[in-house]
């Protein structure tokens, strides 16, 4: 398919979406992330049944705390997919970039630069 | 266990907002297995709240610590060396956790991260019942192991009121009336003639109609 997508996104791989807990999308924002998109099976599609509607669950709650400690719960989002589909991977990847270059750095960037 | 949940992180930020300085404690025990304060909700609190400082402009030290418990000393004294470097402490453990932890280190500000909810028991994972209100007086023997007093809405002794219809509550229609369990259980282990016999009346001292309770076991002192 040779899809281009932007270099901007770094892939970390995990068994199942279900695998992703509110600590490791808030350690992610914590050490500089402008954003974090969590990428899971289609509903229904989970090999371990539930995992895809686990990260659902987390990925909603973990928006909500971001915008309440004013991180901005937008620059979190969720995709579903299947596991061959380049196409979509490539589009919500733009989407993605295009939606974190638009919000611009993660704020606590500016504010670390001040404290140091 | 003891069943807690936690508290809004707002309210939180209330507290503490003054603070250069932090230490968010938790305990190994009931709220990790409720999953109100155990070590990864410490993670997800301290990261949010380093989060939320530096968005205000503010580098706040916010340092993580899981205790074994809250509630003993020997595990307490575990953060004797520490607990003074901090402007104040937030614990995620349940309301006997933050008290001991309170009285230990009488000059340092404790404040609590989670709201204590009641003795019960984890149906399912995200889903706990009270079953337990540490009466003082157990009656499970004569009550087919149901307690009337943790699960009936009138704390009743001797049989449903009239409220029990179909088998639930009147005060909600999804909650079992613990009398018809009661009944029901006697039934199925043969023992209904439990439910005939007579019982003393309930000694209530024991209850928290007595004021705040001791245990002293004075055979396992040392």
């Amino acid at each position: 398919m040779r899809l281009n997508y932007p270099t901007s996104l770094r892939i970390i791989r995990v068994p199942c979406s279900g695998k992703v807990d509110i600590i490791h999308i808030l350690r992610a924002f914590e050490k500089g992330a402008d954003g974090v998109c969590v990428f899971s099976c289609m509903d229904g599609d989970c090999h371990f049944k539930t995992g895809n509607f686990r990260a659902r669950k987390r990925v909603e709650q973990a928006q909500k705390l971001l915008d309440t400690i004013g991180t901005g719960g937008e620059r979190l989002k969720m995709y579903s997919l299947g596991s061959g589909d380049g196409p979509p991977f490539a589009k919500y990847a733009t989407e993605m970039h295009e939606k974190i270059k638009e919000l611009g750095p993660n704020p606590i960037k500016k504010h670390k630069k001040n404290a140091a | 266990m003891i069943i807690a949940e936690k508290k809004p992180i707002e309210e939180i930020i209330g507290y503490i907002d003054d603070c250069e300085k932090l230490l968010i404690l938790g305990c190994n025990e009931c709220v990790t297995v409720c999953e109100a304060g155990g070590k990864k909700e410490v993670g997800v609190l301290a990261s949010a709240l380093r989060m939320y400082f530096l968005n205000q402009g503010r580098e706040v030290k916010i340092d993580e610590i899981t205790l074994e418990r809250q509630c003993d000393h020997e595990y307490l004294e575990e953060i004797r060396d520490v607990a003074d470097q901090y402007d104040a402490i937030v614990s995620l453990a349940c309301g006997v956790g933050v008290q001991f932890l309170a009285e230990k280190y009488h000059s340092q500000r404790v404040y609590p991260g989670v709201n204590t909810c009641f003795l019960g028991a984890t149906e399912e994972r995200g889903r706990w019942t009270e079953r337990c209100q540490a009466c003082g007086t157990c009656i499970l023997a004569y009550t087919g192991g149901i307690c009337p007093i943790a699960r009936c809405a009138k704390r009743l002794l001797n049989g449903p009121c009239g409220g029990s219809s179909n088998g639930k509550c009147e005060i909600n229609p999804e909650l079992d009336c613990a009398w018809q369990l009661i009944i029901d259980r006697l039934k199925a282990l043969g023992r209904l003639e439990d439910y005939e016999k007579l019982l003393e009346i309930k000694d209530w001292s024991t209850d928290r109609a007595g004021g705040p309770r001791k245990v002293v076991r004075e055979d396992i002192q040392i």
